[in-house]
């Protein structure tokens, strides 16, 4: 049943892929400017420069070239990238755990931020922490999270210098994974100081990209919280004797999720289009910063595999999405 | 509405940045652009009757960095001001429309919006300067682009509620023409929500603005901007913090004192807040 509706999810998603992999080819191509420029030497004759268009299938229609892409694009193979002559698939495999990684990290970390936020906000409803969880929830969406990594540079890496400010994990240290997914392997293989070198890194850019989810989630779930907080169920559990912290979490928590969850699930989107420039300010290597230099040199075979990428991960994260709803709401499982 | 402490501020903030940009050839002790090889990554320097000293440092070609960043401030408010009000105009004449005369025409805009906003903005931003190329006025029509649908939701969600209202019924009964009614009725009474949507506009323009001149991909990097100085900043953030901190600081500074305004006009605006 659910390997089902899984497989119904991905089935609707394709016609959304192949959308946007045709907005985008065509979109690239109309625009002015020739891609392969940077690639001429001075001093090419017209015939190298018509050679170097032939390479690239650049001298054919448009349709042409579509058909061209797609019919390789099915078999995982996007072409060449036009300023590293690496396979994009490649260049994109080796640099997506990464990116990975920090997504999920930096989702833990909101969601754990965000809920403790709201159950606190509700446990002090109406006192000095109410007001305290408000006014940091107002604050940290006011700033947006490229502010909040520029902040933590400047404050724990070089003010108080605690944690690295740039790259993944620190090149003296051996770090022996054979998988892209460093923290998850070394993690696995009991890698304590490997693991903890790589979440040092990790923790900054994590943070920058949470802080305004946790803000939202905080403010979210404590509003359905404080309207299943009044809810008969949980006045019986007040006077059957239950404590107040007892009653919102065991009680109240779940019935409050869904609103909660939805948002999320938009949020998280957001917070992956946000990895592009949290990468670029931490120096982090994923596929984020490899958007960005792609854009600047105009390397369109890897600008196009990149935004395929990036919808499939948006595509593959409102499925989640729409798997949890039915975990949190029985009534939602049939369906 | 001048006793709001949030309005206050946040006005403090903006008069404070509209008075650096337009006055910037006066105000910067320094030409933005003068390199000075000999006072390469000065530390501030901080002397109240001497503007020569370098109150903010200089950075790594040796240029005032208190100068660049009054200068940066024509930037941002050229950006806060055009990208802003074209936003403004372009969601609210969409929303409107769609609110005011619906069926298909408000299916055909609110579908739109929903499939506009499912995409992370900034990284729509950065796809879509790559495509129109870079430069200020690119910046520019990025922001209208991805940035309408924040007008239009809420403009067409209040004309839907102010067209449902009995003095447009009344309207209707005197025999004003639609587009009377519209004008004189409807628009009115959506403006105050639109001049607080346009203050919080006017804020994330001039955070995208910093973030694509920090990626570089908006004015070129030698023109003082706020971005291209945290870009190079966090590059020699080691060496001359100060570079990364005095450009943080104007850019969040402007942030809140937009965020503050937009706040503090909604509770004004709003006769139930109030």
């Amino acid at each position: 049943m659910l390997a089902r509706r899984i497989l119904l999810r991905l089935l609707q998603a394709v016609p959304t892929l192949i959308g946007v992999a045709v907005l985008v080819f065509v979109l690239v191509r109309v625009v002015p400017g020739d891609p392969v420029a940077m690639m001429i030497p001075p001093g090419a004759s017209p015939d190298d420069v018509r050679r170097l268009h032939a390479l690239y299938g650049l001298d054919r229609s448009i349709p042409a070239q579509f058909a061209l892409w797609a019919e390789q694009a099915v078999t995982g193979n996007f072409g060449i990238s036009i300023t590293t002559r690496q396979s994009v698939t490649g260049l994109i495999l080796g640099r997506l755990p990464a990116t990975l990684e920090l997504v999920a990290l930096a989702t833990l970390i909101a969601v754990v931020l965000g809920v403790a936020l709201a159950v606190l906000g509700t446990r002090r409803a109406g006192r000095a922490g109410e007001v305290a969880v408000d006014a940091f929830a107002g604050f940290a969406l006011a700033v947006p999270d490229f502010l909040w990594g520029l902040a933590f540079i400047v404050g724990f890496g070089v003010l108080l210098p605690l944690l690295p400010i740039s790259g993944r994990a620190d090149p003296t240290q051996a770090i022996a994974a054979s998988s892209g997914f460093i923290l998850i392997e070394s993690l696995a293989r009991l890698r304590f100081a490997a693991a903890g070198d790589v979440l040092a890194h990790m923790l900054m850019p994590a943070t920058a990209l949470a802080l305004p989810l946790a803000a939202m989630i905080a403010r979210v779930l404590k509003a359905s919280l404080a309207e299943q907080m009044g809810q008969d169920y949980a006045l019986l559990a007040r006077v059957k004797g239950f404590s107040p912290l007892h009653v919102i979490v065991a009680e109240a928590l779940r019935n409050a999720a869904i609103p909660t969850v939805s948002l999320t699930g938009v949020q998280v989107t957001f917070l992956v289009g946000g990895t592009v420039l949290i990468e670029r300010i931490f120096s982090y290597p994923g596929i984020g910063n490899l958007a960005i230099d792609a854009v600047i040199n105009r390397d369109l075979p890897l600008i196009q595999g990149l935004i395929i990428t990036f919808a499939v991960l948006f595509i593959l994260i409102n499925l989640a999405l729409d798997l949890s709803y039915a975990a949190l709401d029985p009534r939602l499982r049939r369906g | 509405m001048l006793r709001n402490w949030r309005v206050l501020l946040g006005g403090g903030l903006l008069l404070a940045l509209a008075i650096a940009a337009v006055f910037a050839p006066v105000l910067a002790p320094y030409d933005p652009l003068d390199q000075d090889l000999a006072a390469q990554l000065v530390p501030p320097d901080w002397q109240f009757f001497n503007a020569a000293a370098h109150a903010l440092g200089t950075d790594s070609l040796g240029r005032d960095v208190l100068s660049r960043l009054i200068w940066g401030s024509r930037v941002a408010l050229t950006v806060a001001l055009v990208a802003g009000a074209l936003t403004a105009l372009a969601g609210t004449a969409l929303g409107l429309a769609a609110g005011f005369f619906g069926g298909w025409l408000d299916a055909l805009i609110s579908r739109l919006v929903d499939v506009w906003s499912s995409f992370p903005p900034v990284l729509l931003s950065i796809i879509l300067v790559a495509l129109i190329g870079t430069g200020l006025w690119s910046v520019v029509v990025a922001i209208v682009v991805i940035d309408w649908t924040r007008f239009c939701r809420v403009v067409r969600a209040e004309t839907l509620k102010q067209r449902g209202m009995d003095y447009v019924d009344a309207a209707v009964v005197a025999g004003l023409a639609p587009r009377a009614i519209l004008w004189r009725e409807v628009v009115p009474n959506v403006l105050p929500l639109v001049l607080v949507l346009l203050t919080l506009e006017m804020g994330i323009a001039v955070v995208v603005e910093a973030i694509l001149s920090f990626v570089g991909l908006s004015i070129s990097s030698d023109a003082p901007s706020w971005g291209g100085m945290i870009a190079e900043g966090r590059t020699i953030v080691h060496e001359a913090p100060w570079v990364l901190v005095g450009a943080m600081a104007v850019l969040l500074a402007t942030v809140l004192g937009f965020n503050l305004l937009g706040d503090g006009l909604k509770a004004e605006l709003d006769p139930v807040l109030r």
